[in-house]
């Protein structure tokens, strides 16, 4: 077996990410859970720059920053493939998966928001996810087309994580029948058996959301 | 392989240079755009409707967005010359990182230094100092990022050097100072045909950027 570790952090969707795309390629690997306020040694040591998770260690070669981890991983195993071999098609995934990192402050400030912010902030998370629908997404069943890909990973946190944020935060970003396609795409999404297994539980999620968005709200007040 | 390439561009712009400086190491005959931000033309809102940015390549009538993801699709695409990611898995992983430190780290903390004032300038220079003294870090003893050759790591962040004089008068800040490595290596580029071909000459690059700043800042 290759000498395989990943650092994370519950309930971090970015490690997630790795641990699906991991979980659908068939590769076995140890977890560590890692403590963030009480960094570890290894962690320090394995991703110096930014002292972030996930980190892969690959033969004690450390992989930082989730979208270079996931491209690494595409590389090595490349056994199901979650990008498209077409140049075209692949810089298309990469633009999207791109979109999602450069939009998650959107979602962010929904998320920590309160008052006149929390309205604007919602307003707009509401139009990048009809961007999302209708030019991510469009006809297709999952991002990737027929099965699963990087960009439903990206995405993946539309799944567990936006109802947990949307109970705690006591608005709904997805109301019913207004996103069809993405509440079909989620559907399809938590019933792949890789996804299904991996998913945090929502009940231990809720009450770690609940004082996340406490602490940021009085974070943001002082 | 070959067939048509348009390139959505605009001369100041450090992204769209990444793009330029790529299609020229692979000799890739290409008709450059100019783009009006302040006008943008119906083929970019066409070609790029979700952002509405440059660069925008349009290869065989279909546009390839974000400067770092049309290097990759160029090195892919034309594979036959000029390597610009490593080829080993391990190593294009490090070079795919710290091209995203570029874009995360350096850029961000880059427009801090021309676009803000006071205290907010003073915050945004010292992070983009340190930023540049991590990379500094990373070449050590190197000659480029990339090793012996000049590779993706070296590409994304070259471009930005077109902008140091207008860091270093709007931001009064000494960066050979600071970061002596990265003039160097900076200089290193510059001996390459692709490089000092497309980076426009900074002085006419802080000329542009007094402009912008006005549109931040008001003095």
């Amino acid at each position: 077996m290759e000498e395989l570790k990943l650092l994370g952090a519950w309930p971090s969707v970015y490690c997630y990410r790795v641990i699906w795309a991991l979980k659908l390629k068939g590769v076995k690997y140890e977890y560590v859970e890692e403590d963030l306020s009480n960094k570890s040694d290894h962690l320090l040591q394995y991703n110096p720059v930014h002292k972030k998770v996930p980190v892969l260690v690959h033969h004690g070669k450390p992989v930082a920053e989730t979208s270079v981890i996931l491209e690494y991983i595409e590389e090595i195993w490349p056994q199901n493939p979650l990008l498209p071999n077409d140049p075209f098609e692949k810089a298309l995934a990469r633009f999207w998966t791109k979109f999602e990192e450069d939009k998650s402050p959107a979602f962010f400030a929904f998320f920590r928001g309160v008052g006149e912010e929390q309205e604007k902030a919602t307003k707009e998370a509401k139009q990048l996810l009809k961007i999302i629908e209708d030019h991510g997404l469009g006809e297709k069943k999952f991002f990737g087309g027929n099965k699963i890909g990087l960009v439903d990973l990206a995405f993946g946190w539309l799944s567990a994580w936006l109802e947990v944020m949307e109970e705690v935060v006591g608005i709904k970003l997805m109301e019913a029948n207004s996103f069809p396609r993405l509440e079909a795409w989620n559907k399809s999404f938590k019933e792949d058996p890789m996804i299904k297994e991996n998913l945090p539980d929502r009940d231990e999620m809720l009450p770690y959301f609940k004082s996340l968005r406490e602490k940021l709200i009085a974070s943001a007040t002082t | 392989m070959a067939g048509e390439v348009v390139l959505l561009d605009f001369w100041p712009s450090m992204f769209a240079m990444r793009v330029r400086i790529a299609l020229a190491e692979k000799g890739i005959r290409y008709e450059s755009k100019e783009e009006d931000l302040s006008n943008k033309s119906p083929l970019l809102l066409e070609m790029n409707p979700i952002n509405k940015q440059i660069p925008v390549l349009i290869h065989n009538g279909k546009p390839v967005c974000e400067s770092l993801i049309i290097v990759q699709y160029i090195d892919e695409v034309w594979n036959d010359k000029s390597p610009l990611l490593p080829s080993d898995p391990y190593q294009r992983a490090q070079a795919r990182f710290w091209a995203d430190f570029v874009d995360n780290k350096v850029s961000g903390a880059a427009k801090k230094v021309w676009s803000t004032k006071g205290e907010e300038q003073e915050a945004g220079k010292k992070e983009f100092l340190e930023a540049l003294k991590t990379m500094e870090g990373e070449l050590g003893d190197k000659p480029y990022f990339g090793g012996e050759t000049f590779g993706y790591v070296d590409l994304s962040f070259i471009t930005f050097y077109s902008w140091f004089h207008a860091y270093e008068v709007l931001g009064n800040i000494n960066i050979e100072a600071e970061c002596p490595k990265i003039i160097t290596w900076a200089k290193r580029c510059m001996q390459k045909e692709a490089v000092a071909k497309t980076l426009p000459d900074q002085k006419k690059v802080y000329e542009f950027v007094v402009q912008l700043r006005k549109m931040f800042v008001s003095e």
